[in-house]
Parts: C-alpha cells; sequence; structure tokens
C-alpha cells in the first residue's frame, strides 16, 4: 500500500501513513493540537493550516469547498476530517 | 411598583431615530440550562429610521414575537423595512426572524459570514436566499442619510457573532456582547437597580470562555465614539458606556503578571499515595528542565473554581488519577467538566496513574483532554499498584517531555501509524 508522511509541526513529529488515510484520525493518534467537532465537515472546527504537500492531499468535496468559503478559510487550509492523505510529504498545523 | 420605561405596544426611544423594540422577560429563572437569572432577562431588539428607510436589529425569542410586532408598528411600518439585521443567530435572538422576513418582503437581511451558512437551521433558505446579504467589516447596510457599518467580532460567543455600528448616534449594536441577563422595565443602566452582578455573571459564563476574541473585539470598538452600547440583553449602557469596554478589558486581560516562564501543572488525587508519589515524580521531572513553573496539586484539597482560574492561565495540565470501577475518579471530572468555562485550547495535556485491575482512568482523562481541544503529544504512565522504579523513570520522563514540548525543545519524533494505539 502507498504510504505518505505527514509531520505535525505543532507537536514535533512526523507519521508515516497508509495512503487514503484522513488527517483527523493521524491527529488524534498522535495527540497534535487539531480538534473535530462534528466530523462530518460541516462544523469547521477541525480547519488545518496545510503548511507545504497540499497537492497530496486529495481534492476537497463541493461541500467541503463550501463550507471552507463560508468560514473564509485562507489559501492551502482544509478540514482534517475530510482531507484524505494521497502520498508523499505532508506538514500541517493547526490553524 | 418600579417606574417603567415600557409601556405595552409601545417602542422606547434610545436615540435620534433609533428606537427599543424589545421584550421583557422578568419570570425567566434560568437561560440556555446554564446559567440562572435572578432578574429574568430581556431579549432587546431595536428600530432604526433613515431618510431612505427603517433597520430592525435583531428580533426576540419566539414566545415574544407578537409583542415585539406591535412595538414594531408603533414606530414603523412593515413596507418601510428595507434592512434587517441579525447580529447573532440564537434563538432568543432570531425568533421572530422568519416572520418579520414574511411581513417585510422588501427588506434584505444582512448577516455576518459565518451566520449565513447556518440560517438553515432556522427557516428554509430557499424562501428568502435572493433577499441574504453576508457582510464583514468595513460594509455597510444604507438607510439614506445614515449608514450601519458592520464589525466583524466572531466567537462572542458564537461563531457567528457581528456587531452594528450607527455612527449618526455614536451607536453600537453589541449582540450579547457587553450585555447581561438583568430584566428591569427602567431599561437604561442609568434608571435601572444595581445589575454589576449580572454584567460580571454574564462574561464569566458566556464571554470568558472566549477571551482571547473578547480582546479582539474590544480592539476594533475602543476606537469608536461611544455614545450608547445597545446590547442584545439587559439595560442598554448610555451613561458612560465606555466603563463596560474598560471592565471587559480589564476581565479579559491575563491574570498572571511578570511570570514571563511557561507554567505546568501537575493535578492529582490519590487513594494509598502511589498516584501522589507518581505525581512528584512527574513534577521532578518536569522541573529538571529548567524555565518552566512546576507546582503540585492535590485535588482532594480545592473546589474546582480555583483550579479553573489557575489552568486558565497555566500552559501544560497534567493530570493524575487511580482507577475505580474501570473510571477516572468524580474529583477529577468534575475539575475536567469545570474547563468549558474558559479557554483550554491548544494547551499541552497529559496523564497519568495508579490503578488495581485495569487501569482505564489514564486513556479516559488523555480523551476528554484531547475532546477539550489540548495537545496531548506524550504518551500516558500508568502503574499497576506500586510503581516500580521503572515506572517512576517513566513518570518523570513524561513530566520532562511535556516541560520540553512546552519550551519548543522536544526531539522530532518519526513514527509508524500502526505503532500508535
Amino acid at each position: 500500500m502507498p504510504k505518505a508522511t505527514v509531520t505535525f509541526e505543532d507537536i514535533g513529529v512526523t507519521v508515516t501513513v497508509p495512503a487514503g488515510t484522513r488527517l483527523i484520525e493521524i491527529s488524534e493518534k498522535v495527540g497534535a493540537g487539531i480538534t473535530y467537532g462534528c466530523r462530518e465537515g460541516e462544523c469547521c472546527t477541525c480547519l488545518t493550516r496545510i503548511v507545504s504537500g497540499h497537492e497530496h492531499l486529495a481534492a476537497p468535496s463541493i461541500l467541503e469547498d463550501q463550507v471552507l468559503k463560508d468560514n473564509l478559510a485562507p489559501r492551502h487550509h482544509r478540514l482534517a476530517c475530510q482531507a484524505q492523505v494521497l502520498g508523499g510529504n505532508i506538514v500541517v498545523k493547526p490553524a | 411598583m418600579l417606574p417603567s420605561a415600557v409601556r405595552p405596544d409601545c417602542a422606547v426611544a434610545v436615540a435620534s431615530g433609533v428606537h427599543w423594540i424589545g421584550a421583557l422577560d422578568p419570570d425567566l429563572r434560568s437561560f440556555d440550562i446554564i446559567l440562572r437569572t435572578a432578574n429574568g432577562t430581556s431579549y432587546n431588539a431595536y428600530a432604526v429610521r433613515g431618510s431612505a428607510g427603517v433597520a430592525i436589529i435583531d428580533t426576540v425569542k419566539a414566545s415574544y414575537a407578537e409583542s415585539f410586532f406591535r412595538r414594531l408598528e408603533s414606530v414603523a411600518g412593515y413596507d418601510e423595512i428595507t434592512t434587517i439585521v441579525l447580529n447573532h443567530l440564537e434563538p432568543d435572538h432570531s425568533g421572530a426572524l422568519p416572520e418579520l422576513l414574511r411581513r417585510a418582503p422588501a427588506a434584505t437581511l444582512y448577516v455576518s459570514h459565518q451566520a449565513r451558512p447556518m440560517l438553515k437551521g432556522l427557516f428554509d433558505p430557499a424562501e428568502f436566499e435572493h433577499r441574504i446579504v453576508a457582510v464583514g467589516t468595513g460594509d455597510t447596510a444604507d438607510l439614506g442619510d445614515r449608514q450601519l457599518e458592520f464589525i466583524n467580532t466572531p466567537y462572542l460567543h458564537w461563531p457567528d457573532t457581528q456587531c452594528t455600528w450607527l455612527a449618526a448616534t455614536g451607536t453600537l449594536f453589541s449582540g450579547d456582547f457587553l450585555g447581561c441577563h438583568y430584566c428591569d422595565p427602567r431599561l437604561f443602566n442609568d434608571a435601572v437597580g444595581d445589575f454589576r452582578f449580572s454584567f460580571e455573571y454574564y462574561y464569566a459564563h458566556i464571554m470568558r470562555p472566549f477571551r482571547a476574541h473578547v480582546r479582539e473585539a474590544l480592539d476594533l470598538i475602543e476606537p469608536l465614539p461611544l455614545r450608547t452600547i445597545a446590547p442584545g440583553h439587559g439595560p442598554i449602557l448610555r451613561d458612560d458606556p465606555r466603563d463596560y469596554v474598560r471592565r471587559y478589558r480589564a476581565l479579559s486581560a491575563p491574570s498572571l503578571h511578570g511570570a514571563d516562564s511557561k507554567t505546568l501543572l501537575v493535578f492529582y488525587i490519590s487513594a494509598y499515595g502511589a498516584t501522589r508519589r507518581m505525581a512528584e515524580a512527574v513534577a521532578a521531572g518536569a522541573e529538571q528542565v529548567g524555565d518552566v513553573r512546576v507546582s503540585l496539586y492535590d485535588i482532594e484539597g480545592s473546589e474546582p473554581q480555583p483550579f479553573v482560574d489557575l489552568i486558565e492561565e497555566a500552559d501544560a495540565l497534567l493530570f493524575g488519577s487511580p482507577t475505580i470501577n474501570g473510571d477516572a475518579v468524580k474529583p477529577v471530572w468534575d475539575l475536567l467538566s469545570s474547563l468549558t468555562m474558559v479557554d483550554v485550547k491548544g494547551k499541552l495535556g497529559a496523564a497519568f496513574g495508579s490503578y488495581g485491575w485495569s487501569g482505564e482512568a489514564v486513556p479516559m482523562i488523555e480523551d476528554r483532554l484531547r475532546r477539550l481541544k489540548l495537545r496531548v503529544p506524550v504518551a500516558g504512565v500508568k502503574a499497576r499498584l506500586e510503581p516500580t522504579g521503572d515506572e517512576f523513570a517513566a513518570c518523570r520522563e513524561l513530566g520532562r517531555q511535556t516541560a520540553l514540548h512546552l519550551l519548543g525543545r522536544a526531539e522530532h519524533r518519526v513514527v509508524d501509524m500502526a505503532s500508535l494505539t
């Protein structure tokens, strides 16, 4: 299975993960500061800044795009409960 | 009977062309479950008349809609209403909104960008879709000879909250911000009874968890030439409104002055002394790092509230609990359930504790800390009955690693997802 790495800048941890994993699942396990509310892509609690490697995440769904827009999310920000890792190296921190 | 500024079905003048058209709810004794309201509350709504139309700012709880509409009708016709502003969508302010939109078909609804997607929880937005405008700081609504200016002040106390400024009269429509639950028919702060306790209580329970956002909002509001603050609840502040702004500034300021170092608090409770000795080892480990102010507290020694005050100012929180009947003990949960009163997001957290059989307390506390939005980067330590030398060493390491994280000196770790529990 393809692997990727996700680095959580706020706690200084890099995690090797299988492709397809959502950012929130990794954040939860490693104890990073990205937290969630609804976990269904609506509340925007898990807004996350993608410091680098945003191209290694699956493109946002129409729903996620709308929620990001509604909440005035800056560029290269994603919902951790929705964003799936595809491969490569990704660096994130809580928004 | 107290003298009253409020007469049935009549609006009350607040400033030139500005009227209060809200409702009084003197018998309410608890609000949103969590607040006691010894003096009831008011649902404040306002009408602002300009040369080109009338604006209605906020509405009331649904059960008071008819009295709100009668008051509105005493100062404006529905066909004159061009503008409706909702500073906050909670039902006590939006209860009459759908009906107002129907009665005033020419009106445009102005809400914050954050409120826009929430409207679908109140009514079918399709019915009014073309009449809704999302606004932010600097946006205005034109009433002809006067303008309403919007100020985006999120998280006071919902994501959607905003304030509306009427420069023509120096009136700030502040929503829940600077409000309180205090119902008094004399309506204005220079005429009502002593409501200072309600003002402070309201801040402590509604605004305090968002004090960083309170400070950001104050930065926007303090420069305004305020003559009147017209909040969504409680007395209208026309006498020295700036005094209330100053009070919010003081209440929202960090209370620990002169503490340059990071603070790490170790809380524990212990039946036979094992968890206490673990706590001492955790604290000793953190102390080794230096540059961190380390404190140790026995949870049995206090009510939760003083600890909550301490926690608000602290940077790292470590909790030690024995496991009894498969759970952390009640005083620990009492403290952890009190933390929604303050902002703990992003602080560091960790857990440890002694147990006899299965040791659930540590992962349960870690889960709670994560749900409170703390970071929990160092795995907790649990020890069966009396900790061994290795387990005490693990406790010292837990304290040391947490302190290092606090100072940004923790070693970068690389782990595999499969190794994480």
